[in-house]
């Protein structure tokens, strides 16, 4: 047990380490230069940019600028080349605007798609699942941004309530449960938007689980025994069925940091997919970088935590 | 549980003319093609054919667990003692599964499942049937285990699956089985994915329990070596279709059907030492295509030109030894 | 015993070739003949849409810009006599009206389709690429060893191509030419077996061509996926060929883990170890006897993946990252549209429902091949 998350640990440094150099050569070697430096931008005397590329150690070796950005990193004192404020301090407010769509849009997408997937599976063929199936693939198909659209026009004129941004401006003086319902409102139309993929994906996933375990030797076996469907559906083969879904909870990490690029830039929601995005924009290499390397970490902790409730979850898998 | 003797002539299970088909349109899977066959209170019926006859697909017909979309029981009369069990609705079938009827399935590893501790498994079956008192489930449990000849039965409760051996988890099929005190066990090819050794042993303590309990055992098996130790009746299938019954001795002595003889030949024994083995040619016709007339006709050495067109009768030797082979019961009479 | 003529009049079933059977089984999913249906005609189409909207007097001018016309709603007639006879549109009519420079959306709507198409398909044709090299040198040749000296030339050889990349030339060339001379020395020579010497941990096993390979796929699945293209497109000149080339240089590995897991599995079967046997080469076994058996479920996945990305394109266009204008794609469609949108809800709806359908019907048609593979399905 040990030994095996020893390793594990070891192998994830090592994964991160690349990741880390590959990231930091990807924007480094790619053509074009920030505004900041570039000669060529009317906006920058030659002065500034020589003292921007000094402060920047622009002009040591790339290995020396990888070792310094990630000692800076670690150290917490990196900072965003565009307005010189501490990178770590901005991702930590994104990410806390980002939290609340995370957290509804997860919700939804877990406790809508077990029941829609499993109803499938059991009504295999019946009108129900196919309608599921049907509506599943809408789902994914249908482009985040287009789709956002039509329900901004929905809502708009059936509702007459403003859906854009995180809350209305100039309603402070308005009594808290107005605040309060503007904030739900806000937040509903980003968090079903970002949950849509996501629900028709793990309902269809669900399923094919489902349905995969009811094919099952055992299944039968608790038929023979006398048991009821409900018994047979819920307990024998539900069970087994949850199984590889365990590991998707770890999986759950990175959609953290990644929040939505598209759907916080329509919704003009101040969180870490907008901020990532306007960083591309602005070839703001620090804050690109941190993101990328925090939602690696994201990703390796979360398959990390994977393996181990794998680990107690299946009686068959003993260290 | 009366104590009958066994070869009691009181039928427990009749089969008359079932048949399931599977699949919607044509052609059509005849898996089971109009089986008929009965089980009386404490004798050992054996249900032999070659893997595709439809004998697995007969097994699960009886506790109604033919998968309903793809199969459908066409026609045909299940009676258990006085009930025909496929008139029955699905919850009155349930208090009969587990409780009256039981099986005990080919593949112990993936029949039992994996992520519940045998012991769950095996309590579970009591407590469906009888709303028995965790203590007594418990200590039943161990019982049962104990009489299926797993060693320290406490301990084992709480043991997965996968941590037993292939002969002890069919040991557990079997205690599951047992759980209720059935009058009848549906066994198939219980013995098939188990080394020889572990065979004779699980056959034994099916043998030992049958004999203490009075109970029927319903063998489904190709293997006519299980046949010849446990059998006190038997059924030849092919194609969906009985072609042969009898008790074991007319059927290994005196075979009616060219399939049994072809069988029977096909077995290695100490006769035949040195000799080439005998094999029936061909395969087993595909269930939704088959030939016209007897369905054995393609295989059979001494097929006439009558046997690929008309459909061939069970003919009547005496004391319950039934054949459908039409020629050779001609041609013995005149003999 | 085969001799026996009543044998071979036995009754099978009906031979039928595996494709038929496969059509046979597909043709019950109804969903899934539309999804093929649709994927015929939208084929067509984007084919007819770069023809007729390419050369220098194109059927549909989907560049025209008619200042005075902007915003007419779809099936309008343009206003007679403002437009010069070149200026019309052809059949006289905006089928999907104009867009606020009054460029006829039905001629964009035709060249953006066929943008579309080459993306989806080639990004996809890169990937499933690299997934299959991947996957089947992970699969096949996992278990061999590259040595400590093989990973020191390449080492070698990539120090030298990243001080090439930071302008240090002449350096970069020495360190090139060491690592030749490095790699030449130890493998193509082959000091040890010549020359008697011992080469210590050189010789040594570094690490499996299975698990180089597998980690460089956890790699890559440790960048975020959108974001990855949306930095890598941003930062690189605007250009559809960069699109594609992204998008199928970061979507290779579930192409990989499977075809790995696939033949992992094969080379375990019987009849790879008698082709081994009877000494066929590696290649051949490879591609005539492992390909075919893991080919179909990939050719499946790769028609969802083209849905993915196309919706990937799509996605990058609204976010002005796309093929760059004047070119027409329906995500800048959409994209340039979105200031409109309760004024000439037409530039929105058009191209959103065009994606969704096109990518719903590569998605049935992928799921509609999907089930009729499963051969746990096939007695359905």
């Amino acid at each position: 047990m040990f030994s095996f998350i020893g390793r594990s640990i070891v192998q994830k440094t090592v994964t991160l380490f690349f990741v880390s150099v590959i990231s930091f050569l990807i924007i480094h070697l790619a053509p074009g230069k920030p505004s900041q430096v570039d000669p060529m931008n009317p906006k920058f005397t030659p002065e500034m940019v020589e003292r921007f590329r000094q402060e920047f150690h622009l002009h040591e070796p790339l290995y020396i600028q990888y070792l310094l950005f990630y000692k800076d990193l670690f150290t917490g004192k990196i900072v965003s080349w565009k307005d010189n404020q501490p990178v770590l301090a901005k991702i930590w407010e994104r990410f806390l605007n980002s939290l609340p769509l995370f957290i509804v849009g997860t919700l939804l997408t877990w406790t809508l798609s077990f029941p829609v997937g499993i109803r499938s599976a059991i009504s295999r063929g019946g009108i129900y699942d196919r309608s599921a199936t049907f509506f599943a693939y809408l789902l994914i198909s249908i482009p985040g941004f287009f789709f956002a659209y039509v329900l901004i026009i929905f809502v708009v004129t059936v509702f007459h309530v403003p859906v854009i941004g995180m809350e209305t401006f100039g309603m402070g003086a308005a009594p808290w449960p107005h605040l309060w319902m503007d904030r739900v409102w806000h937040l509903l139309l980003p968090s079903v938007l970002g949950a849509t993929g996501g629900i028709a994906v793990l309902s269809r996933y669900v399923r094919s689980q489902m349905l995969e375990v009811e094919g099952q030797d055992y299944v039968r076996t608790a038929r023979a025994k006398g048991l009821s469907p409900d018994q047979v559906h819920y307990k024998h083969a539900l069970r087994n069925a949850l199984l590889p879904f365990v590991t998707m909870f770890g999986l759950i990490l990175p959609g953290l940091i990644g929040g939505s690029v598209i759907i916080e830039s329509i919704f003009s929601w101040p969180g870490m997919g907008r901020m990532a995005y306007e960083a591309i924009l602005a070839r703001d290499y620090p804050i690109i970088l941190t993101v990328n390397f925090l939602s690696a970490v994201l990703v390796l902790t979360g398959t990390f935590v994977s393996d181990l409730l794998y680990l107690v979850v299946d009686p068959r898998i003993r260290l | 549980m009366e104590a009958d003797t066994a070869h009691s002539n009181d039928t427990l299970l009749s089969v008359a003319d079932l048949k399931v088909y599977f699949g919607g349109q044509d052609p059509v899977a005849r898996a089971v093609d109009g089986v008929n066959f009965d089980v009386h209170t404490g004798e050992t019926v054996c249900l032999v054919g070659e893997s595709g006859c439809g004998k697995t697909v007969t097994a699960l017909a009886v506790l109604g667990l033919v998968p309903i979309p793809p199969g459908k029981v066409v026609s045909g009369k299940i009676r258990f003692r006085d009930t025909d069990l496929l008139t029955l609705r699905e919850e009155t079938l349930q208090h009969i599964r587990g409780n009256q009827i039981s099986m005990v399935f080919q593949e112990p590893l993936t029949a039992l499942n994996p992520v519940f501790t045998i012991g769950d498994q095996i309590m579970e079956a009591i407590q469906v049937h009888e709303k028995a008192a965790e203590n007594e489930r418990r200590s039943r449990c161990i019982q049962l285990l104990q009489d299926v000849g797993i060693p320290s039965p406490r301990a084992r409760l709480k043991d997965y699956p996968h941590q037993l051996s292939g002969g002890q988890r069919q040991r557990v099929m079997i205690a599951m089985a047992l759980a209720c005190r059935p009058a009848l066990i549906i066994a198939d090819e219980p013995t098939t994915a188990l080394d020889v050794t572990v065979q004779a042993q699980i056959l034994n303590l099916m043998k030992s329990i049958q004999n203490t309990a009075a109970m029927s055992v319903l063998y489904i098996t190709h293997d006519l070596g299980v046949v010849s130790t446990v059998a006190d009746r038997v059924y030849i299938m092919y194609a969906g279709l009985i072609v042969e019954q009898g008790t074991r001795d007319q059927v290994f002595q005196a075979p009616k059907h060219p399939y049994t003889r072809g069988l029977l030949a096909s077995l290695p024994t100490r006769g035949k030492r040195g000799k080439r083995l005998y094999s029936i040619p061909g395969t087993v016709p595909n269930p939704a295509f088959k030939p016209k007339g007897c369905p054995f006709h393609p295989r059979c050495a001494s097929a006439l030109p009558e046997c690929s067109v008309s459909f061939p009768k069970m003919c009547d030797y005496g004391e319950s030894h039934l054949s459908r082979c039409p020629p050779l019961y001609n041609q013995e009479k005149h003999e | 015993m085969t001799n026996d003529p009543l044998i071979l009049e036995a009754p099978s079933a009906p031979k039928r070739t595996r494709l038929e059977e496969l059509w046979r089984l597909f043709k019950q999913n109804r969903l899934a003949i539309i999804g093929l249906f649709i994927f015929v005609l939208f084929f067509i189409t984007a084919i007819l849409g770069a023809v007729l909207t390419s050369g220098h007097d194109p059927v549909f001018d989907p560049s025209l810009i008619r200042l005075q016309e902007k915003l007419l709603p779809p099936l309008s007639r343009p206003h007679g006599g403002a437009l010069s006879p070149e200026e019309t549109p052809t059949f006289g009519l905006y089928l999907f009206g104009t867009d606020d420079l009054g460029r006829d959306v039905f001629s964009r709507m035709l060249q953006g389709a066929w943008v579309s198409l080459t993306v989806g398909f080639v990004a996809v044709g890169i990937s499933v690429m690299v997934g299959i090299f991947m996957g089947g040198m992970a699969g096949y040749f996992g278990e061999r060893h590259l040595r400590w000296d093989h990973i020191s030339g390449v080492g070698i050889l990539f120090a030298a191509g990243i001080l090439l990349t930071t302008g240090n030339v002449w350096t970069s060339l020495g360190v090139f030419a060491v690592g030749c001379v490095f790699l030449g020395f130890f493998i193509v020579m082959k000091p040890p077996q010549r020359f008697g010497f011992t080469t210590g941990w050189l010789r040594k096993n570094a690490v499996s061509v299975d698990t180089l390979i597998m980690r460089l796929v956890d790699i890559m699945l440790c960048f975020p996926s959108f974001f990855l293209i949306l930095t890598v497109v941003a930062l690189l000149p605007a250009s559809m060929y960069n699109i594609m080339i992204i998008i199928g240089l970061t979507s290779w590995m579930g192409t990989t883990r499977f075809v790995r897991a696939e033949f992992l599995s094969l080379r375990e079967q019987d009849f790879v170890t008698a082709a081994r046997a009877l000494g066929i080469g590696n290649f051949r076994i490879i591609f005539r006897h492992m390909m075919p058996n893991a080919i179909a479920p990939v050719l499946v996945s790769s028609t969802i993946g083209i849905a993915t990305a196309i919706l990937t394109e799509a996605g990058l266009s609204f976010l002005g990252f796309g093929v760059p204008p004047p070119h027409a794609t329906w995500g800048n469609i959409l994209s340039g549209g979105k200031g409109f949108i309760f004024d000439a809800p037409w530039l929105t709806f058009i191209p959103g429902i065009a994606i969704l359908i096109v990518v719903l019907c590569f998605n049935l048609f992928g799921e509609g091949l999907r089930d009729a593979l499963n051969p746990k399905l096939r007695e359905r």
